[in-house]
Parts: C-alpha cells; sequence; structure tokens
C-alpha cells in the first residue's frame, strides 16, 4: 500500500515539473507572438510603399523583366518551404511541409520538376531523413527573421531563377548552371491566435496587375537613372521583401502554434496532476482503512481470546 | 513661410521618420538634387553609400546614412525607401 502511495507520489512530481516547463514555454511564445505581430506592422509601410513605386514604374516603363516574364517552358519549379527550427509547436512546421508535399505532387503531375529551398531545422531534418535532395537550406532564424536573413534567401533565389532563363530541355544553358523557372513559397499565414493556414504562393514571375486607371492623367514621372535601370533594381528588393512578409508571419504564426500546443500540454499536466492526487489520497486512505480494521480485528482478537481464560 | 512638404523615409523593419519639411537633399546615381514642395514627380535610385538630409522648418535638419535606397516624389510627398537606414549626428552632416 505505502509502495503505491510512494510510486504516486513520484509521479505527481514528475507532472509538476514538466507543467512548469510548458508553462514557461507558454509565456515564451505568447511575448513572442506580440513582438512578431509588431514587426509585421512595422515592415507594412516599407512594403505599401514599394508597391506603390513599382505600380508607378510598370504602367510608365516596358514590362519585360525576366523576372516579370513567364517562361514559355517550365522545366524546373523552385519552392521555397519555410518551417521551424525547434519543435513542440503542435503541427505547425509538418501543415507547413504537407503542404509542400502537396505541390511537389502537383507539380509533378503537370511535368515540372520541383526544386526545394528549406528554411528552418524541421523541414530540413523531414527531408534529409527521407534522402531527399535540398538545394539550399538557412537554418537559425525561423523565431526571429531579419531582413538581412530575408535578403541572403533572396539573392540565392533570384540567381537560381535568372540562370533558368536560358536553359534548355533539362540541360544547363549557356551559364552552365541548371536554374529554376518558377518559383513559389509555401509559409503559415497567421489570421488569428487560433488559426493559422499554411499557403502556397507563386513569387516568380510576378504577375502585374491592370488595374483600372484612377480618372485624370497618370503623373508623368521623371526617373534617375531610366525606368528599366531602376526596374532592375527594385524587383528583387521586391522580392526580398515579399520573403521578409513570409517570414514574419511565419514566426508570427509558429510562437502562436508553440503557445497553443504548451498550453494544451499545460492543461494534460493539471489534469494528470489532480487525478494522480486523487488516486494518491484514495489509496493512502485505504491503507489507513486497512490498518485500523487490522488493529480492531486484532484488539477484538484478543478481548474474545482474554475473556475466556 | 514657403509651402511644406510630407516626407517619410522607411526603412524595411520599420518606419524611421516623417513628418513635415522644407527640403529633401539626396544622391541619386546620376547626382545630388534638392526637393522641394510641387517637385514634379520622380523615382529615383540612391548612390551607395548615400546621405539623405532633411531640412525642417525651424532651419534644423536630420540626416540618415542610407543603403539600398530609392527616392519617390509624388504630389503627396516624398517617399524614401531603405534597406537600412542609420541616423548621422547633426555636427558630422555640417
Amino acid at each position: 500500500m505505502a509502495a503505491q502511495v510512494r510510486v504516486l507520489r513520484q509521479r505527481i512530481r514528475s507532472a509538476k515539473g514538466m507543467k512548469k516547463i510548458t508553462k514557461a514555454m507558454e509565456l515564451v511564445a505568447t511575448s513572442r507572438i506580440a513582438k512578431a505581430q509588431a514587426r509585421v506592422a512595422a515592415s507594412l509601410p516599407y512594403a505599401q510603399a514599394v508597391t506603390g513605386v513599382l505600380t508607378a514604374l510598370a504602367s510608365n516603363a516596358q514590362i519585360d523583366h525576366p523576372l516579370l516574364t513567364p517562361r514559355p517552358q517550365v522545366r524546373r519549379a523552385g519552392i521555397l518551404l519555410v518551417t521551424s527550427d525547434r519543435g513542440l509547436a503542435g503541427g505547425y512546421s509538418s501543415n507547413a511541409i504537407k503542404m509542400a508535399e502537396s505541390l511537389i505532387a502537383r507539380l509533378r503531375a503537370d511535368g515540372k520538376e520541383p526544386v526545394l529551398y528549406v528554411i528552418g531545422r524541421k523541414g530540413v531534418g523531414f527531408f534529409r531523413f527521407r534522402d531527399r535532395p535540398i538545394e539550399a537550406n538557412w537554418t537559425g532564424f525561423s523565431e526571429q527573421p531579419t531582413f538581412a536573413d530575408a535578403r541572403a534567401v533572396g539573392e540565392t533565389l533570384i540567381k537560381a531563377f535568372t540562370a533558368g532563363a536560358d536553359d534548355v530541355d533539362g540541360s544547363a544553358g549557356a551559364d552552365g548552371v541548371l536554374g529554376i523557372d518558377e518559383l513559389h513559397i509555401v509559409y503559415t499565414e497567421f489570421h488569428s491566435l487560433m488559426t493559422q493556414t499554411p499557403v502556397a504562393k507563386v513569387i516568380g514571375p510576378m504577375q502585374v496587375e491592370d488595374r483600372p486607371r484612377a480618372e485624370g492623367a497618370l503623373p508623368a514621372y521623371e526617373f534617375e537613372p531610366d525606368a528599366e535601370a531602376l526596374l532592375d533594381a527594385l524587383l528583387p528588393k521586391y522580392i526580398n521583401t515579399r520573403i521578409y512578409a513570409a517570414l514574419l508571419e511565419s514566426a508570427a504564426s509558429e510562437s502562436a502554434a508553440r503557445r497553443r500546443a504548451m498550453k494544451s500540454a499545460t492543461d494534460n499536466a493539471e489534469e494528470m496532476i489532480e487525478k494522480y492526487t486523487r488516486e494518491m489520497n484514495s489509496a493512502r486512505q485505504a491503507g489507513i482503512t486497512q490498518e485500523i480494521s487490522e488493529i480492531v480485528g486484532g484488539a477484538n482478537a484478543l478481548a474474545a481470546s482474554g475473556s475466556e481464560v | 513661410m514657403a509651402k511644406q512638404l510630407h516626407v517619410e523615409l522607411v526603412a524595411v523593419e520599420e518606419k524611421v521618420w516623417s513628418g513635415e519639411a522644407e527640403m529633401v537633399v539626396a544622391r541619386t546615381t546620376e547626382g545630388e538634387l534638392g526637393v522641394l514642395a510641387g517637385h514634379a514627380p520622380l523615382l529615383g535610385q540612391l548612390a551607395e553609400p548615400g546621405q539623405v538630409r532633411i531640412k525642417l522648418p525651424g532651419g534644423e535638419q536630420v540626416s540618415y546614412e542610407v543603403a539600398g535606397g530609392f527616392l519617390s516624389v509624388t504630389g503627396e510627398g516624398v517617399t524614401v525607401l531603405a534597406e537600412s537606414a542609420t541616423p548621422v549626428s547633426a555636427a558630422q552632416s555640417r
């Protein structure tokens, strides 16, 4: 009996220890969500300004930039997958990976060869374990990405994308580098604290929207240097901005997913502690009851034997 | 009093500075230029590394060291887009 109580006490202690850890992680994740959301908000003015400038450029200049024109034949399609570096975030990484897998299947069905670019240790581990090739990977910043990280990723992707322009029938073109003809990004959109959904979007070639023009003449822009050179300089920056925005949103989603996972872990630990405490109390009570009945039984036996003497 | 210019200086990670100013001086790849209120719409790529000086109505000025920047002048005002912008202390900019 006493042994059972001791075992239960041990279990309660370990559940309490786990609860402390998960509770701490929950609190850390909660504060990170707020920080990540603030960073998303802080990056909006630049994104809006870049979009405004690009719109002005696109309506004034000839659009035949390689980043804007769809390739006649798409052989290889690049996929940038954003996952987390650390686990304990519920289904966050595996949902993003599943989304990427369905995109890969769809691209294969269209006769395109998927080329993987992965951000985050979880995604890298997933594909490494299955011995599937990864073209490039970046790790170590999934929770707090900076623009420098986004730029490093963007530069690699843009280089691959421009190298893909002269590829012919699966063999590298004049530059001797196998590039990509299309660029997709898979990341997790942050809707609210409770819902985050993985999404797949095309970021290259970019599509220029033909929006109905506002009334009146367009402002006649002066360009320094000329419009084509500006477009050349601005488009890669725009792609970097898009990647940065996706990274920030993924970071917010990751923290939200981790908070939710850790919250349910804490709740479970509480439930377990309660259950074990009940069991321990009833085991202890059972022990006491048995001891009393043994004593009473013994006393009665003594009394019965004594009366006979 | 001269007409004023609405200026916004935005870096990728945050909005750095915004407010009313008299003139913005920046150096594009083509050369240095100053923008006053009522300037014709203009898009320019800033020289690297470049300094953007914003002259305030009171005669003061604020300067930023800007990397990877663009200058956009529209009817509403001036927007400076930068990958990074660090303030330069007033003594240095003179």
